[in-house]
């Protein structure tokens, strides 16, 4: 049987690869990888997953350098002459080996204005929103994050700019401003704009790119930029 | 600085960078057309002083570089050398009058 020789990251901020020798099977995926690892070889190994089927976002990893979910990714696809090397996420603090403090990330959702505040009651009819509206169809493009994290650990911005947002808060951001039924985008326009926010953003594209659901993270935070500076222009982005 | 403010700039970096893209291709085809004719610097000089149009297109040029310029050194440093505040603030606004100044002295040599 072939083997796969495996680099997995120990320890926290600072710490090591230890290699490990892991049977090659078909259809094998990066999570299997890990998983196999933990329960055969090491079992003190901390790792993060849920439900490995790409729908809650929990497993990301970087695998040979490049942020991953790592239930969907299939070491066919990674692999380079049978080695892979396998790290916790970037731009996040290292809780062990490859598990990240996501708390910062949320965090940036929330300052972000991520939350719904609607302005209806119980009382009030269903909302009505065309599917085909400019604004529904704009929300529908960016609505399916999971929250995994690989856009913010791709971004050389979140990097080199810790306050920033990061496109994955932002996205979220966009989605709510598209929402007809929403009636916090004052205070949301104020608190995505500036340096700190969408127009920290230079258009990499690392984002965009690296999404598992093909999310285009960058067009949101282009539409922010748009709204944000009309809202600017009109005296309207304070709170 | 503020939000709004933040904004404002990202927009006038946006709308000098319209500009510039014109003017630097402006410059270009002039500089191309004028090379490949063999113009000596007396007959470029003879083209440029009192021309009111030469004279407004560069002072428009120079003023997008001064605007445009010192908006994105100011990412440049911030990101770079996290250098945040007063202190970055006010850099960038002197280099922004000392290219505008440069600048502008340049065109009035080439005008008067």
């Amino acid at each position: 049987m072939s083997t796969l020789s495996v680099s997995v990251w120990r320890g926290q901020e600072s710490g090591q690869f230890q290699v490990f020798e892991v049977p090659r099977l078909e259809s094998q995926t990066v999570l299997d990888v890990v998983t196999y690892i933990q329960r055969v070889l090491d079992p003190t190994l901390a790792y993060r997953y849920a439900c490995r089927v790409g729908m809650c976002g929990s497993c990301a990893m970087t695998v040979n350098g490049r942020a991953r979910w790592t239930c969907r990714t299939h070491v066919d696809k990674v692999a380079r002459d049978g080695r892979l090397e396998i790290a916790p996420l970037g731009n996040l603090p290292v809780v062990r080996d490859l598990v990240t403090d996501m708390a910062v990330f949320f965090d940036k959702w929330a300052r972000a204005r991520g939350q719904f505040r609607g302005g209806a009651t119980r009382k009030d009819d269903v909302a009505r929103v065309p599917p085909g509206s400019p604004a529904r169809r704009l929300a529908d493009a960016a609505i399916e994050c999971i929250g995994c994290g690989v856009c913010y650990s791709s971004c050389d911005v979140v990097a080199w700019n810790p306050a920033y947002l990061g496109p994955a808060a932002l996205n979220r951001a966009w989605t709510l401003v598209n929402d007809a039924r929403d009636t916090g985008n004052r205070a949301r326009l104020a608190a995505v704009a500036g340096d700190a926010g969408c127009h920290a953003c230079h258009t990499h594209m690392s984002c965009s790119e690296r999404c598992p659901m093909k999310l285009a993270p960058t067009a949101s935070i282009a539409g922010l930029k748009r709204a944000t500076a009309l809202a600017a222009l009109r005296g309207e982005l304070e709170v | 600085m503020n939000t709004r403010s933040q904004v404002l700039l990202w927009a006038a970096q946006r709308a000098s960078a319209a500009v510039l893209a014109v003017c630097v291709m402006v410059h270009l085809i002039t500089l191309i057309y004028a090379v490949r004719n063999g113009l000596s610097a007396a007959e470029v000089l003879g083209r440029t002083q009192g021309s009111v149009a030469w004279a407004a297109f560069y002072a428009l040029f120079v003023i997008a570089v001064a605007v445009h310029a010192p908006i994105g050194l100011r990412s440049v440093l911030a990101e770079t050398f996290n250098w945040r505040g007063a202190g970055l603030e006010v850099t960038v606004v002197a280099v922004g009058l000392a290219l505008a100044l440069w600048g502008l002295r340049a065109v009035w040599a080439v005008f008067a």
